[in-house]
């Protein structure tokens, strides 16, 4: 088990090292002169020099990569061009308000999207399974900022249940903290239960027409038993998978959510720096939700093995 | 000469031909043509007839009743929705009918292209893989490194470095959707790698490129054109959400997620700006999902019942 996990540890090192390397060469990668692209259009020939030399652009490639892969093993994320702050302490200051929205979002799609997926494929043909699954393709093309907008404009413009906009840090109360996100976290969470839901479905149907689950009713088990005790352990695996890689559409969809509801979390701070061209601001925000993914994806993979203990590589 | 058609059997004594045994399984009824192949497949069936009402609605733009899009009006500034304007007019007065309806065409565009050019380079990508053993190691690396950037964040950090265009969105989400395309067309190569009938192929000196076309691509297409509509469907979205968060389309440009972000100020009292471009939008993407949807099942049997 120690083994598997420190092997699998060591198994997302490479993949963490290309991340940077993108990350890093989506500068090069871009056509013409980076620090002409990053001066913008109306910035004058000094203004580009001091550009180049600030994120020493007149280096080889090589080296710079290297000494910002350095830096970066170090906790040095670069610095603002705009704000001319550390980029790790900007990502510091906003990175609570995006991680308690993304947190509320999973929570909610789990506690909604596996029930939902379970009593869909136990019910499997009848009219609860296909409102479900209808309920879910709908659910999965609405856009994130569409059914921000609604739910803003029902529950909080026309109804006054929650608040319109704005975030409360969790430091002055749980409840004031929690009212802000509820609606963005659902808002969010929207694509992503759907696609929680029809997974869990497809992979307990799988699941309930083994011979175990016929061991179980014959032996008169109580369908709640058999359902979320008997078969969903046994569907878990495809069901974390998903969830696992999911957590992009969260974190892309925190983005746009934040912007909705004007939280100022990651996403207000990269929407500031595209409008400023703030690059090592954008690098820093796109390589740490990066990391988080690949961790997020590893913690995954460790989760399998306590959920399915025939795994074992 | 003439060709008798009717054969005479002389059976041997004793024998009698056995007496016509009435059909123990029902007669399969096959459904021919496209317009059965609609009948029996009726997410197919809709998801296609709105996207036709859609791709008409983006030719024809000029003709149902629009007015130029970028035609600025500051004297009918935040119209309501009424008979002269029939989506409102935005802040500085333009006519959002004629701007939703003109959006159609960036929107169709670039998830017409992003499916057909990611779903060309992961195809390329996928077979190289999976058919050059020294390469696959170093491209699976690259692909996982790429997938690990979630998709938005990395068209938004492609399109931070370049000029607004529609050119660079579609670049820009392309490179984010090819990872998916090569991860599935490298899984049919490895699997139809190991059947016996490739082996037979190889094994009777058919050369790698006729393999690939007459085993290996056919085989891919399926999945690949249901791949094709969800990244069709995705990458609508991602080019509305780069617009809307200002590192998509240039402000010039109508389109949806432009519409919207220009809306989002006046959002709380002007609500009509965002709602026509995101019911659009949200038709739009609903139509090429169903679509998707219809697909996997009619191609793929075996997964029609689960998902």
């Amino acid at each position: 088990m120690v083994s598997y996990i420190l092997r699998r540890i060591v198994a997302t090192l490479p993949v963490m090292a290309i991340v940077a390397l993108f990350v890093f060469s989506l500068l090069y990668i871009a056509p013409g002169d980076p620090a002409v692209v990053i001066a913008g259009d109306q910035a004058s020939p000094a203004d580009v020099e001091r550009i180049r030399q600030t994120l020493g652009l007149d280096r080889p490639f090589l080296v710079q990569f290297g000494s910002w892969l350095w830096h970066i093993l170090h906790g040095d994320l670069g610095t603002s061009i705009f704000t001319s702050l550390p980029v790790s302490t900007l990502i510091a200051q906003r990175i609570e308000p995006t991680l308690s929205l993304m947190a509320i979002a999973l929570s909610l799609t789990v506690l909604i999207a596996v029930p939902l997926g379970v009593v869909a494929a136990w019910k499997a043909g009848s009219w609860i399974d296909r409102s479900i699954m209808a309920f879910a393709v709908f659910a999965f093309s609405l856009p994130v900022f569409v059914i921000g907008y609604v739910l803003a404009y029902v529950f909080a413009l026309k109804l006054e249940w929650l608040p319109v906009q704005g975030y409360t840090p969790i430091a002055e109360g749980v409840w004031p903290w929690l009212q802000n996100l509820i609606l963005p976290a659902v808002a969010l969470g929207d694509v992503y239960i759907a696609l929680i839901a029809r997974i869990t479905r497809a992979s307990m149907l799988e699941v309930l027409q083994q011979d175990y689950i016929r061991t179980a009713r014959a032996k008169g088990l109580g369908m709640r038993d058999i359902l979320f005790v008997h078969a969903l352990k046994n569907a878990a695996v495809p069901i974390v998978t998903v969830i696992g890689i999911g957590i992009a559409l969260l974190i892309g969809g925190a983005v746009v959510t934040e912007s909705v509801f004007a939280i100022p979390g990651l996403g207000r701070l990269t929407i500031d720096a595209i409008l400023r061209r703030d690059y090592p601001v954008i690098q820093g925000i796109v390589l740490v939700f990066s990391f988080l993914y690949v961790l997020i994806n590893l913690m995954v993979d460790v989760i399998y093995t306590l959920v399915d203990p025939r795994i074992r590589y | 000469m003439t060709v008798s058609t009717t054969r005479t059997v002389t059976l041997p004594p004793g024998l009698v031909i056995a007496p016509q045994l009435p059909d123990l399984l029902r007669p399969v009824k096959i459904r021919r043509g496209v317009l059965g192949f609609l009948r029996g497949h009726p997410t197919v069936a809709i998801g296609s007839a709105l996207l036709l009402c859609l791709v008409l609605v983006a030719i024809f733009a000029p003709y149902l009743g629009t007015v130029d899009p970028t035609a600025l009006a500051p004297a009918k500034r935040t119209r309501a929705p009424s008979a002269d304007f029939w989506f409102g007019t935005d802040m500085l007065g333009r006519d959002i009918y004629s701007r939703v309806l003109y959006g159609t065409r960036v929107s169709l565009t670039v998830g017409l292209s992003v499916a057909v050019l990611a779903s060309l380079a992961g195809l390329a990508v996928g077979l190289v893989s999976g058919f050059v053993r020294w390469a696959d190691g170093i491209l699976m690396r690259f692909i996982d490194g790429l997938m690990s950037i979630p998709p938005i964040l990395l068209a938004v950090a492609l399109m931070a470095l370049t000029r607004g265009s529609v050119g660079n969105v579609i670049l820009a989400i392309t490179v984010a959707e090819i990872p998916r395309v090569t991860r599935l067309v490298r899984g049919v190569v490895l699997s139809l790698r190991e059947q016996p009938y490739v082996d037979a192929a190889t094994a009777s000196g058919t050369r790698t490129p006729m393999i690939i076309m007459r085993h290996i691509l056919p085989n891919t297409l399926a999945p690949m054109l249901v791949q094709a509509t969800y990244i069709c469907a995705s990458a609508m979205i991602v080019e509305s959400i780069l617009s809307f968060i200002g590192a998509g389309t240039p402000p010039t440009i109508p389109s949806w997620g432009n519409i919207m972000a220009e809306g989002r100020a006046l959002w709380q009292v002007k609500p009509f700006i965002v709602f026509f471009p995101a019911a659009f939008l949200s038709v739009t993407v609903l139509a090429v999902n169903l679509l998707g949807d219809g697909l996997r099942d009619a191609l793929d049997p075996r997964m029609a019942k689960s998902l």
